[in-house]
């Protein structure tokens, strides 16, 4: 495919209601999703509206729908996602309003992180107070270990983007806010365990989860949410069956 | 959220636990009980099957009773809780009415089931 001239770009323009618009962009051998993004905004239309900053796949800001599937743009070669003829058509992230062009507004999103109790609630310190001593937690227990399997999130809606169980239920926390959950549940220094379970259950929380796994398919920093929302399902089950909540 | 909200907030989502617990704990039950009744049905069925053979093993035996009046029990919740979730996901029903009339249609089909059972039994 890099053998193409030229690649065919359409990129959404618009908030909800759009259309598409197409550009022709230079092909090189050696070219990112955002790269392309970039070169339109700067040579061809400098009205359009797209966000990024690190560039090298660290703040999850430059997440968008490329070819129909939600990506880090910054972190996606052309020449791996491009269709025949050197066809890419860009819009913003799923499952979440559009500011403008490719810029989603990622306010639904985080507000599931705090219904999730996204937050970490020392254990003897109310109201956020520094603890008096630190806290010990072995690396190799099996909590610590558990949540050190989703503590690299960057909150970038790859995931809540992909997930069809968002789709279908908007009110749905979505795969990045219950992973979160899922490492502070295994926070041994968190004392709001039964809180935060409680935010995480019944229909909007875990247990409308499908397990068809796009989240963990498509995160690109190949965390597995799947895991950690069957991790709360479990813990709930067990929690429910044995009177413990 | 007021306080009141979020406490029933809070209700709703414990009693979603509870009905998401109620189908896996009664897929657990099916997952034994489909096995037994097979393999009953294909014992019975070996020789030819007649209503007399059927009722020789069942009448008066409260073991295969209780049996199909946990069967009975475990299936009409369990694709009643099933309906419920697929019903929620395509055309957006959802609601504590939802839910009660959903966990009668459970009861309801479970009672057809036990009285079958009872029939076989007496």
């Amino acid at each position: 495919m890099a053998s193409a001239a030229s690649l065919t770009v359409s990129v959404w323009r618009g908030g909800e209601q759009g259309h598409f618009a197409r550009f022709d962009v230079p092909a090189r051998e050696n070219q990112t999703v955002l790269d392309v993004v970039t070169y339109i905004q700067r040579e061809l239309d400098p009205s359009l509206a797209y966000r990024f900053a690190c560039r090298v796949g660290m703040c999850g800001s430059c997440a968008m729908t490329v070819n129909g599937r939600a990506r880090w743009t910054c972190r996606t070669h052309v020449r791996k996602v491009v269709g025949a003829g050197g066809a890419l058509e860009l819009r913003p992230l799923g499952n979440l309003p559009v500011i403008r062009d490719l810029v989603a507004d990622l306010a639904p999103f985080f507000d599931k992180w705090s219904r999730a109790r996204g937050t970490f609630q020392p254990k003897e310190a109310e109201e956020g107070a520094v603890p008096d001593d630190f806290a010990i937690v072995p690396p190799a227990s099996k909590q610590r270990r558990q949540a050190d399997a989703g503590i690299e999130c960057i909150g970038c809606a790859v995931c809540y983007s992909s997930c069809d169980v968002v789709a279908w239920n908007g009110d749905y926390l979505g795969p990045a806010a219950l992973n979160r959950a899922w490492t502070l549940v295994n926070d041994v220094r968190d004392g709001a365990r039964r809180d935060r379970l409680d935010a995480v259950a019944g229909d909007a929380g875990c247990h409308s989860c499908h397990s068809t796994q796009s989240c963990t398919e498509r995160c690109p920093k190949n965390l597995d949410p799947s895991l950690a929302i069957a991790g709360l399902k479990r813990t709930l089950f067990w929690d429910t069956l044995l009177g413990r909540r | 959220m007021s306080a009141a909200s979020a406490g029933g907030a809070a209700r709703a989502a414990r009693q979603q636990t509870h009905l998401w617990v109620a189908q896996r704990v009664t897929a657990m039950v099916l997952a034994i009980a489909v096995v037994v009744h097979l393999v009953m049905i294909i014992g019975a069925v070996r020789g030819g099957l007649s209503a007399a053979e059927i009722l020789g093993r069942t009448r008066g035996n409260e073991a295969w009773l209780a049996f199909y009046v946990v069967f009975a029990l475990a299936a009409g919740l369990h694709g009643a809780i099933g309906l419920r979730n697929i019903a929620a996901e395509t055309i957006g029903l959802r609601g504590r009415a939802a839910d009660l009339a959903w966990l009668a249609i459970g009861l309801a089909t479970a009672v057809f089931g036990i009285r079958a059972a009872i029939g076989l039994y007496a």
